[in-house]
């Protein structure tokens, strides 16, 4: 869906994107990930064909950018960098304008289209109130309204969750999924690392202009081979698990070199209470700071949120 | 697209709003000159201003003469200015592009739309100021040109239309200035107020005798020359340079607009 081959930007000397080979797969759920001024929303715009790269090349649905960007761009939805509409106008006549104003959207078909957008965005009873009257969530249902107006088979979003109450980030990650599963590959960019965590399937990590990671998140949180317990009888289990225990935080043991079941048995076997034991997984948040330099260590310094197999919600 | 910028234009409020006011000012004129009798000699002050208390057939033009050192242009250079640097600061414009409009075609279809609002603006000064200048002073079968020779009521709408249409001609130097700026810039203000500069910059050379190498290429040089679409006859010498001089500015100022934009990078 979307190729680049050591795509770079400059602004005068200051690079702000650095040669990046991005691989977006069709039905991918991409995230997009970045610390703010990354230069995520840079690659956005030139994906879009709005900055012109100053070297390297990309390719979206097959076609290169900038060049073929006009039979792309129709079947994209975007939403770059925060939403925007005519203050003066309603949100329907927003989308009406902005749907005809380029192909692929029929004139037959845009009424329906409007109102099935924003009933998708939860927009249907705003009327004909002006957007410069919307809350700042409501620009931003407004602005995925029009990013889902003619079906797009491939959605770019930046931060699409920006503004949103916590039940309508739930409202737009199903919205997503939803779209995802009936074939829409989504392509999110976002410095959120817990939207990208829910969302995403696959994710790309940037620092500072450069791609320092790109892979499936579920390969990236794969179990360390560690397991977490929790029990009231520290001071035994530490003496039974000898040499076993790796850190050891009040009644929190990390335990290397042992499958959870055997761990389990090994306890239960010595009479020994257990009140939670889990897999160790990195966090995405972990995963990141580890390839952006800075908290390199904190991979392994133990205070990973695992999953949870006894006891706690999963 | 053309139609959708159209569209746009006329469902902003700012648009009905100005084109009020370039109204509205002639007919103040009208109304002082009506209560006091008081016209300037002829000669002086406004043009036509003076016949018009004989006739109110003729207060079109007396009315574009008012509104055209002005007013007109900084309606336009406000409309202009705002094409493109007004979509780019609401943010509309990365929308626009990513829908896809064509860069081509929507600096074409802005032009479009500051064509539209300069006729629309200057035929409702016209119109108005029609109804206005019969209504206040009356109307008389046979007007008199600057000339002295006579002139049919229907020799004189004729006229006004080539003075409408020339003087939306000569806006559209200021439309291009404002057009490109829009272009550079990302705030609608500084287009208009750039195209501004150029304008003031413009009349002020006109009246200087230290400038007379550039006063025949100045985008304001023409500007009164509609005046003399109302001789008998017409005489059209200045007229056509000022066509002309308008047109080199439309072709060079948009070629350099439409050279900038799309090469531009849209960070708005």
């Amino acid at each position: 869906m979307i190729v680049t081959q050591g795509l770079t930007k400059k602004f005068g000397s200051v690079l702000a994107v650095d040669g990046i080979d991005l691989d977006v797969r069709a039905g991918d759920r991409y995230g997009f990930l970045g610390p703010n001024g990354s230069g995520k929303t840079t690659t956005v715009r030139m994906l879009l064909g709005l900055i012109f790269a100053t070297s390297g090349a990309a390719e979206v649905m097959g076609q290169p950018v900038p060049r073929g960007l006009g039979t792309a761009l129709p079947q994209i939805g975007a939403l770059i960098e925060g939403p925007a509409a005519y203050p003066h106008l309603s949100g329907r006549a927003n989308l009406e304008m902005i749907d005809s104003s380029g192909p692929g959207g029929s004139r037959r078909t845009r009424r329906t289209r409007i109102e099935a957008a924003l009933e998708q965005v939860g927009l249907a009873s705003a009327g004909r109130k002006p957007t410069k009257a919307y809350s700042l969530g409501m620009r931003q249902r407004l602005g995925l309204a029009a990013a889902l107006l003619r079906e797009p088979q491939l959605l770019v979003l930046d931060e699409p969750t920006n503004g949103l109450d916590p039940q309508g980030i739930r409202e737009v990650r199903d919205l997503l999924v939803t779209m995802n599963a009936a074939g829409t590959t989504l392509f999110v960019s976002s410095h959120l690392l817990a939207e990208v965590e829910q969302l995403c399937t696959r994710v790309g990590i940037l620092d500072s202009g450069r791609l320092v990671l790109q892979d499936e998140l579920e390969t990236l949180r794969a179990p360390t081979g560690r397991v977490v317990l929790r029990t009231p009888d520290v001071a035994a289990a530490v003496t039974l698990l000898d040499g076993r225990v790796q850190h050891r935080d009040g009644d929190r043991l990390v335990v290397a070199g042992l499958a959870p079941e055997d761990l389990v048995d090994r306890l239960v076997g010595a009479g020994l209470k257990v009140h939670e034991i889990v897999v160790e997984r990195p966090t995405l948040e972990e995963v990141v700071l580890s390839v952006t330099g800075a908290g390199s260590d904190r991979v392994d310094s133990g205070r990973s949120e695992p999953d949870t197999l006894v006891g706690g919600p999963p | 697209m053309i139609r959708v910028e159209i569209r746009k234009l006329m469902r902003r409020p700012r648009t009905w709003i100005s084109i009020f006011l370039l109204c509205l000012l002639p007919a103040i004129v009208a109304i002082l000159l009506r209560v006091t009798q008081l016209g300037p000699r002829p000669g002086e002050g406004p043009a036509f201003l003076s016949a018009v208390l004989a006739n109110g057939a003729l207060f079109p033009a007396a009315a574009l003469g008012i509104v055209l050192p002005l007013f007109l242009p900084v309606a336009v250079a406000v409309t202009a200015g705002d094409a493109v640097a007004g979509e780019a600061s609401a943010g509309t414009l990365r929308y626009l592009l990513a829908r896809p409009v064509g860069r081509t075609r929507l600096l074409v279809a802005k032009l479009a739309s500051v064509l539209v609002f300069l006729l629309v603006s200057v035929s409702a000064v016209a119109i108005t100021a029609y109804f206005v200048g019969t209504s206040l002073f009356g109307s008389q079968p046979v007007a008199t040109s600057l000339s002295g020779e006579p002139l049919s009521t229907n020799e004189v709408i004729k006229r006004t239309v080539l003075v409408v249409l020339y003087i939306a001609w000569s806006m559209i130097g200021v439309a291009s200035v404002a057009l490109l700026l829009s272009t550079i810039t990302d705030s609608s203000l500084s287009a208009a107020l750039g195209a501004l500069a150029v304008l003031v910059l413009s009349q002020v050379l006109v009246t200087l005798d230290a400038a007379g190498a550039v006063k025949p290429y100045l985008p304001t040089r023409y500007w009164l020359s509609w005046v003399d679409l109302f001789r008998d006859p017409i005489l059209w010498s200045d007229i056509e340079r000022g066509v002309l001089v308008q047109g080199v500015y439309v072709v060079v100022l948009l070629g350099v607009a439409w050279a900038n934009f799309m090469t531009k990078d849209v960070t708005s």
